[in-house]
């Protein structure tokens, strides 16, 4: 058996995984690099699923284990598929003490999904976020990753009915 | 790079500046965005150049009042303007030399009174992707200094005399830390800044980083000259992408400009930083597992000693400051640091940035000398609670800090008198509630935080923190007993005396803090099944459905 197995092909013609060989390129491919790739895989892709984390684990060396444990050790990264809007909440405190919980009640009610999951027609991801540093503005939400403040649940049921009506 | 190349570049910025009898300066942080103030820039820009006055219209970042945003900064007459929006812009660029548009008052009240700027001397005034507008306004001077008329030595000698501590919370005397790291050997030495900003209700990080990044760079590189390190990381949440974007422009222009790379200032001083981003982990707050991130590892803390001083990243000494810590490392050298260390009190030295969020009449960023007591920062500064509320407590150090109630209000800010009050500094969250917040629930909301963000790796605060989390939700739903109670407080005191990590030692701070001085709230709950703030489950006017915070 060779010493250092060789680093598997590109999983497909996908345009996209050059952009993610270029972050552990820039990195030398070391190990250190897993987590850089995630990102890189993760705002490429929207999320990681089974055959990136094993591409990034077996070009960087990493025990698949180790690159699984790091996927799920981080909020961040998603293993699910984002669906075609996301709606994020801050839960923060700042905004917990302005009433974000009502917003998130609302969210709930209208979409029937629970934070963290997407409507079953893939339309709306629901988030919750942990403080997106905005709390000057708070309570605050990420409309599609567009940040607004002071979100009324009234403002809030408008937009993620437009969303679902169409 | 020498003083006098750097005393050209700030000339000619300088010049640049001269050329416009007016300056209008738009925000441009998170904030101000979120509010659209990139279209009253471009709107701004339109009349400036249409109106025939000498005028530049600048990007800038924070101005502090994030409530009246999007904010815009008139020079030289410093006139403020607050919740401009595009139509506005005719009016604001006829009123140049002339009388202010009263309309757009912010009514800032007493908000800038008693505020001392010292790490954002220049948030609001320069431009934060443009290092010559840094340089013009004196950076670089104290890197330059450092490099050509001191010596490592003489730079920690002048940290340590500042007084300075770190601001990220723990306290620790910075020019201490300098130091350890600074006399151990190590033939690869490293410089990491802590930008893992995770503490819900605290945004000076990312206010700093994203409104005035070349003072983080040329702090760190100051650190890095007295410790004999030759590499840095930054280590920013992937949650705020506009911070990482400033940096990565201002980390280019700092290297263009020799600042950063191999032989800087003609010395044969190199030091070079890369940024790394988080992944959403409040844990990654904590340094040993923060460097367990950096290396592209789970971020679990470890057991100390060894130190990150002794061994760090990669098993090298390392030293890791906050954010606002580098900040101030600059001024110090520039001015020395027996200037820094004449502001403050005794044993909390210099100025402090803090949040000020919440149930208040202004909300923002505030930089005040250590010493202010809560009540000028929170009424006079902030303006008090709104809509005729009522004051009932404060809420410092985030999740691992305490809820300070009316009587303390007097308590003049330090670390020591924030510990000695059941608090703590923390990063410098302030998040202020009135009396519609039910404080058990608080606590509640707070434990939720620490179970969701716990590592896993020790067993008292992965399992105390869900049977505190449980116990408090039995209170808040009103069916609790007193033995509940009295577990509660066992456990307060097995996790904070036996986790790890500063998360698990301090996860308990806001239960404590709250059973202190809000029992009664917790006796409501118990005795008579009910909520007084009408937030909980148990109480009756709100509805029946326990309703849960979810992460």
């Amino acid at each position: 058996m060779p010493l250092y197995a060789e680093r598997p092909p590109l999983p497909s013609e996908d345009k996209r995984w050059r952009i993610v060989n270029g972050t552990m390129r820039k990195h030398g491919y070391s190990r250190n690099a897993l987590i850089e790739t995630l990102h890189t895989v993760q705002s490429s892709f929207g999320f990681l699923d089974e055959p990136a984390i094993k591409f990034v684990a077996q070009s960087l060396r990493v025990p698949l284990s180790q690159a699984y444990g790091v996927v799920t050790f981080y909020h961040f990264f998603s293993l699910k598929p984002p669906g075609r809007h996301t709606c994020t909440i801050c839960t923060g405190t700042a905004c917990y003490i302005k009433g974000s919980d009502k917003l998130v009640a609302e969210t709930e009610k209208l979409l029937h999904v629970k934070p963290g999951q997407t409507t079953p027609d893939g339309e709306v991801s629901f988030t919750t976020a942990r403080c997106v540093g905005a709390c000057g503005r708070a309570p605050v939400t990420l409309l599609d990753g567009e940040l607004s403040g002071q979100m009324e649940p009234a403002e809030l049921k408008a937009q993620l009915e437009r969303w679902t009506m169409q | 790079m020498n003083a006098e190349e750097l005393q050209q570049i700030a000339t000619a910025a300088q010049e640049e500046r001269a050329k416009f009898d007016f300056a209008v300066n738009v925000c441009m942080g998170t904030g101000c965005l979120s509010q659209h103030s990139d279209k009253v820039k471009a709107a701004l820009e339109k009349e400036a150049g249409e109106c025939g006055k000498k005028c530049h219209v600048r990007r800038t970042g924070c101005m502090g009042l994030c409530a009246a945003g999007p904010m815009v900064l008139m020079e030289p007459s410093e006139a403020r303007y607050g919740h401009v929006h595009e139509g506005d812009a005719k009016e604001v660029i006829a009123s140049l030399g002339g009388e202010p548009v009263a309309r757009l008052d912010p009514r800032l009240g007493g908000y800038f009174d008693g505020q001392r700027h010292v790490v954002l001397e220049n948030s609001g005034h320069i431009d934060p992707e443009k290092i010559d507008e840094y340089i013009a306004r004196g950076g670089y001077e104290a890197l330059v200094k450092a490099l050509t008329d001191m010596n490592p030595a003489s730079v920690i000698e002048q940290i340590s005399k500042s007084g300075l501590r770190g601001r990220g919370g723990g306290g620790y005397p910075t020019g201490l830390k300098w130091d350890t790291v600074a006399k151990v050997k190590g033939a690869q030495k490293y410089v990491i800044c802590n930008g893992d900003e995770g503490d819900p209700g605290a945004f000076m990080d990312r206010s700093v980083l994203e409104s005035d990044p070349q003072r983080v760079i040329e702090g760190m590189a100051i650190a890095a000259y007295a410790i004999g390190a030759t590499k840095g990381y930054i280590y920013v949440r992937a949650e705020y992408p506009l911070a990482v974007q400033r940096l990565t422009v201002a980390l280019q222009q700092a290297r263009r400009r020799g600042f950063l790379g191999n032989g800087i200032c003609e010395t044969t001083f190199g030091f070079d930083i890369d940024i790394r981003l988080g992944a959403g982990a409040f844990v990654c707050g904590e340094e040993t597992a923060l460097i367990a991130s950096i290396e592209g590892k789970r971020g679990t803390p470890r057991p100390r000693p060894p130190y990150p001083a002794v061994s760090g990243l990669w098993g090298e000494p390392t030293l890791i400051n906050n954010v606002e810590t580098f900040a101030n490392v600059a001024p110090i050298i520039r001015n020395g640091g027996e200037w820094f260390s004449s502001m403050g009190t005794a044993r909390s030295k210099g100025t402090k940035v803090f949040a000020l969020t919440g149930k208040i009449q202004r909300t923002g960023l505030v930089e005040v000398p250590m010493g202010m007591t809560l009540r000028q920062i929170i009424f006079g500064i902030g303006g008090g609670v709104p809509d005729g509320r009522k004051f009932k407590a404060v809420q410092t150090g985030g999740p691992s800090g305490g809820c300070l109630p009316e009587e303390h209000l007097d308590l003049s800010i330090s670390y020591d008198a924030l510990i000695s009050a059941g608090s703590m500094m923390g990063s410098g969250g302030m998040i202020v509630m009135d009396d519609t917040s039910c404080m058990v629930s608080v606590a509640r909301f707070f434990m939720e935080f620490c179970m969701t963000e716990s590592c896993g790796k020790c067993v008292p605060c992965r399992a105390g923190t869900v049977q505190m989390y449980e116990l408090l939700s039995k209170i808040c739903a009103g069916e609790a007993t007193h033995r509940d109670l009295d577990r509660l407080t066992e456990l307060c005191e097995v996790v904070g005396a036996t986790s790890l990590c500063g998360l698990g030692q301090t996860a308990p701070n806001p239960v404590l803090s709250t059973l202190r001085y809000f029992k009664h709230e917790y006796l409501a709950h118990i005795d008579e099944k009910r909520c007084p703030a009408g937030v909980c489950e148990c109480s009756p006017v709100e509805k029946p459905q326990p309703q849960e915070v979810h992460a």
